[in-house]
């Protein structure tokens, strides 16, 4: 599990710093809960719209979207649908597979895959806080053009 | 409390939202209901070393540091560690936001941030390990090798794109976003 890393390490990092310094590692410890507290009206926004989309959207109604003879309507579909929102890979690779199992194709799915991972509109908000309007659209806009050449790389290498 | 109100604005208006369409569609909103409060215990779950670790960062890590390793004119060095920190991230993309916040007030380079959060997103090591399981080792290293020279290229077309001074406007946002 990916977290207990994380954890591991921070409690080490805190104990180290409580030895070196008290006031230090309050005042670090303010900042953490602030930069969280910075985020989460934006992310509780995001986790309940992730919720509804994948509410509404089934894996057999997907899945015969863009499925292997679903060709480039279906490649710019798994396109949108990749780059709604941006979903944790532990979600997104357990239903890219089962996509894939309900009768998806690769190409289809490695650009849903990429742009779930890279381009996000409902983070966007969140991202323009933190990098300006310029930035988080040409990122997000990079991110899903190349999510394309990624699809295209994989369908000739996979197939 | 009329402040918390006003930040919490539109998640409470979308809340109720989802609760009336809950009445009007049971079934679905349930599971969107459901959906939700699973993501969100895994992210509570998963943010709050990524936020001390950030803050303890904040704290002791000096900005000279910083400027050496992954600053301006770091060069190669300081793209490789960029993208070995994104990498060993974990957790979703918003959560690298606040930590490249805390990077540009350390002076890092414009181009190892946008590295970072390339790196972040997609060629997370953890999650790797979890795609070449569940699609395959064809389409997840097919996936990787395509991703590193696209992150930097990514990084480098949007430095030229965002002009200096924006890129300026970005750093001053970043001690405001964070304090």
């Amino acid at each position: 599990m990916e977290g207990l890393f994380f954890y591991s390490l921070a409690v080490i990092l805190l104990i180290v710093s409580f030895i070196k310094s008290r006031s230090k590692t309050m005042t670090g410890l303010k900042k953490a809960w602030k930069a969280f507290e910075n985020i989460l009206p934006q992310l509780l926004i995001v986790l309940l719209i992730v919720g509804l989309i994948l509410a509404i959207l089934n894996t057999v109604l997907i899945s015969k979207l863009i499925g292997r003879e679903s060709g480039v309507v279906g490649i710019l579909l798994a396109a949108v649908f990749g780059s709604i929102t941006m979903i944790p890979g532990f979600v997104a690779f357990p239903t890219a597979a089962a996509l894939l199992d309900a009768g998806a194709g690769y190409t289809q799915i490695a650009v849903f895959v990429s742009t779930l991972m890279m381009v996000g509109i409902v983070t966007l908000p969140l991202e323009i806080k933190y990098f300006g309007v310029k930035t988080a659209i040409g990122r997000n806009v990079l991110a899903f053009l190349f999510s394309f050449i990624v699809a295209g790389i994989i369908g000739l290498v996979v197939y | 409390m009329k402040k918390v109100l006003i930040r919490y604005k539109g998640f409470l208006i979308l809340f109720i939202g989802m609760l009336i369409f809950t009445i009007i569609n049971y079934q679905i909103g349930m599971k969107a209901f459901g959906i939700t409060a699973n993501s969100l215990i895994e992210v509570l779950f998963l943010i709050p070393p990524i936020f001390i670790i950030l803050g303890l960062l904040d704290v002791w890590v000096p900005r000279e540091f910083m400027v050496k390793y992954m600053g301006e004119g770091s060069g190669v060095r300081g793209v490789i560690i960029s993208f070995i920190l994104g990498s060993a991230a974990a957790g979703p993309l918003y959560g690298a936001f606040p930590i490249a916040a805390v990077f540009m007030k350390k002076g890092v380079s414009f181009t190892n941030i946008l590295i970072f959060i390339g790196a972040w997103s997609t060629t997370k090591i953890p999650m790797f390990l979890f795609e070449v399981s569940s699609l395959g080792p064809k389409f997840a290293f097919t996936r990787l090798l395509i991703n590193i020279p696209g992150i930097i290229i990514i990084a480098f077309i949007l430095k030229r794109f965002v002009n200096k001074k924006e890129q300026k406007e970005i750093y001053i946002n970043a001690e405001d976003v964070d304090s």
